[in-house]
């Protein structure tokens, strides 16, 4: 599957994922989570990559960051990061490339800072460890930091207890960014926040982004989220990127079913209220083609014709 | 506190009691140790009625005491002070210490999380069998409880093979899907469902709030929707009640409340909302005087209206717009308690002299 994408900001990419496929290896039956998938990311993008859980979308951030452990195996495809193979690459170029190359903020990032050192401690030890700065630069650079996502630098001496959960994810983001990696991967990043931290959050990732100039894939099952922060974004059902196109295409014209099904499932904020449905139970794809061209920079997975063709196995409702 | 507008309001429905009456609720939770005479109030003076077979949404952010009023009414905290009306009767006063089991079968809570609700030993079966024991639902033989519930599950969208599933094995929307059963299976009046699809998975969220309608429309059950999600406390309410630091401060029909928010908070709380229909709507210096507004106003859209005297030290309920709409807000003048601001936009304080471009930059430093 080959898809000429445009990109916004210089026309190379930043990564280039083509036909990965991650297989979840079982004694007795493997599952395949993500299936040929293939996209990239221009120098300075935001990607958005869209689906409700189990779709595979955290499994291809773990693979890009070659986090992914057994029984999770890379079964196909390839995954280069500014020319280099990411897939072929040794634990010293791993450690590296981690955090300096690209950094990824988890879901409920902000329960992973450690509860017993302060805020400081941890954003110093990512200097010391990957930049070789001596302790007192590492401390002017981490209040730097700070003050870069507008929390006080008096903060450094603070526990993340003692942080609100929408300042202990600023601060998550912030580590970060710490090295200036190319690439920011944002799983979920505001998922147990509230709306008003919400938005505050995301000014402040786009702010970073101009300022910065990093490319993202921003992760999140949040259509209306995605589609106001990403340029481009695709959508997966099942481990398969079913459409993929400018987010504000997919808005206005989306084509695949399942694309539409996942607009549905949320309600509007301004406009009639109409009955939503949702996504009804007998809603499932299987074998799900490669994409075609519907439209300029527009592709999605062909529906309905070839179902029939059954040689590849995709599980049924891999979604559900 | 004047209730202008509350007492209009309740000539204008029927001359029924409402399903849920709360007058002047209260709720403060002693802080700072065993000798301390701190606390810290979480409720102030809410007022709220929920009519029969009407939906109401409470929305608000994280801190803003949604749930300790839902935990409250519910009985599961006991309130500092108040009154909770049921068919005109004060149940804080009738049954003193705790709540009465003719008091649970009125009113049913469904919690945020079904993964925590629902006891991982047991089956389905049990949880319902054991809410139509206690309230002598079941019938009076074992077909009759069989046949109840069954039509438990169906009335939920569940199949009643299901029965015999452990918790483990169902998703989070069929859970959520038992948890409501469970709380149907008393025949309660009223719901209080508390962020009820917050944890579910977006597919089936939509699915959990077309069932509450159902049941609303169905059953004429009334409801309580505790959300900070704005869009579907549109979808799903008839009214959407907006709560700041532990007050009410805004009420009214859910679609012109949305359309036509009048607090500064609310607007606040509607600016924030992702829409793509309304892109780039993000404005810092916007904002900033939202939040300065919501902290300090120096100023209220009705000063001056003399069939509405503004207060600053009483909560004061203008009337928007069509009374048709019941919708009220606050007046602004009236300023939150000192250190409400502490919890309610953590983090973000304002900066009252500094109205420029960059006050909100600044205003979270």
């Amino acid at each position: 599957m080959t898809v000429s994408q445009v990109s916004f900001g210089s026309h190379e990419p930043v990564l280039d994922v083509q036909n990965l496929t991650v297989k979840y290896v079982g004694d007795t039956r493997s599952t395949t989570a993500v299936d040929r998938v293939s996209f990239s990311i221009g120098t300075g993008e935001v990607f958005g990559l869209a689906g409700e859980s189990g779709c595979g979308k955290s499994t291809i951030a773990n693979s890009i960051m070659r986090l992914l452990k057994d029984p999770a195996k890379i079964a196909g495809g390839s995954i280069s990061f500014g020319g280099k193979d990411v897939l072929a690459m040794s634990p010293e170029e791993l450690r590296r490339f981690r955090w300096q190359d690209v950094a990824m903020v988890f879901q409920s990032a902000m329960n992973s800072l450690n509860p017993v050192l302060t805020i400081g401690e941890q954003i110093v030890d990512v200097f010391t460890t990957h930049a070789g700065y001596s302790r007192k630069e590492s401390l002017r650079r981490a209040g730097e930091l700070l003050e870069l996502v507008r929390i006080d630098p008096s903060r450094l001496k603070s526990y993340p207890h003692q942080l609100s959960g929408g300042m202990r994810q600023r601060a998550v983001i912030a580590m970060a960014v710490a090295l200036k990696p190319s690439l920011l991967i944002l799983d979920e990043p505001t998922t147990a926040l509230d709306v008003v931290v919400q938005q505050e959050i995301m000014a402040q990732i786009k702010e970073l982004q101009r300022e910065l100039g990093f490319s993202v894939l921003f992760i999140t099952h949040d259509m209306s989220l995605m589609v106001e922060l990403s340029h481009r974004m695709a959508v997966m059902y099942g481990g398969r990127i079913v459409e993929t196109a400018k987010a504000q295409d997919v808005y206005a014209n989306p084509r695949h079913p399942y694309t539409q099904a996942l607009m549905g499932a949320f309600p509007p904020l301004s406009g009639p209220r109409v009955p939503l449905t949702g996504l009804p139970d007998g809603v499932k794809f299987r074998n799900i083609p490669d994409l075609t061209e519907a439209a300029p920079g527009h592709h999605v997975a062909p529906v309905g014709a070839d179902a029939s063709a059954a040689d590849t196995a995709i599980l049924a409702g891999a979604a559900r | 506190m004047s209730h202008a507008v509350q007492s209009s309001q309740r000539l204008s429905t029927d001359t029924e009691a409402p399903a849920l009456e709360v007058r002047g609720l209260g709720k403060s939770f002693p802080i700072g140790g065993l000798f301390s005479r701190d606390s810290v109030r979480a409720l102030q003076g809410v007022d709220l009625t929920i009519g029969r077979g009407e939906i109401v949404a409470l929305v608000g952010e994280s801190g803003s005491g949604k749930s300790t009023l839902a935990r409250c009414v519910a009985r599961l905290e006991k309130p500092s002070s108040g009154e909770i009306l049921i068919d005109g009767v004060d149940v804080l006063k009738r049954d003193r210490f705790q709540a009465s089991r003719a008091f649970r079968s009125h009113l049913q809570m469904v919690f945020q999380d079904p993964f925590g609700s629902l006891n991982p030993a047991h089956r389905v079966e049990h949880f319902l069998r054991r809410s139509l024991a206690i309230h002598r639902k079941g019938g009076s033989s074992e077909t009759e409880t069989q046949q109840r519930l069954e039509e438990l599950m169906t009335t939920v969208g569940l199949q009643a093979d299901m029965l015999n599933s452990y918790p483990h094995e169902l998703s989070g929307g069929q859970r959520q899907r038992i948890a409501i059963a469970r709380a149907l299976a008393v025949e309660p009046r009223v719901i209080l469902a508390d962020e009820p699809t917050s944890m579910l998975d977006v597919s089936v969220r939509i699915g959990v709030l077309n069932l509450m309608r159902k049941l609303r429309d169905e059953q004429g059950i009334s409801m309580l929707y505790i959300t900070h999600d704005l869009a579907s406390a549109r979808y799903l309410a008839d009214r959407t009640a907006v709560m700041f630091a532990g007050e009410l401060v805004e009420e009214g029909e859910s679609l012109d409340l949305l359309a036509n928010p009048a607090h500064p908070y609310t607007q606040l709380l509607v600016s924030a909302v992702p829409d793509p229909a309304r892109a780039g709507s993000y404005d810092p210096v916007r904002r900033a005087e939202l939040r300065q507004a919501v902290m300090a106003s120096m100023k209220c859209a009705f000063e001056g209206d003399p069939s509405q005297a503004c207060s600053a030290e009483e909560p004061v309920r203008h009337l928007v717009g069509d009374p048709e709409n019941r919708h009220w807000v606050r007046c602004h003048l009236y300023q939150p308690w000192a250190g409400a601001a502490g919890h309610a936009l953590a983090g973000e304080p304002t900066q009252p002299n500094r109205p420029a471009s960059n006050a909100q930059e600044e205003a979270s430093a």
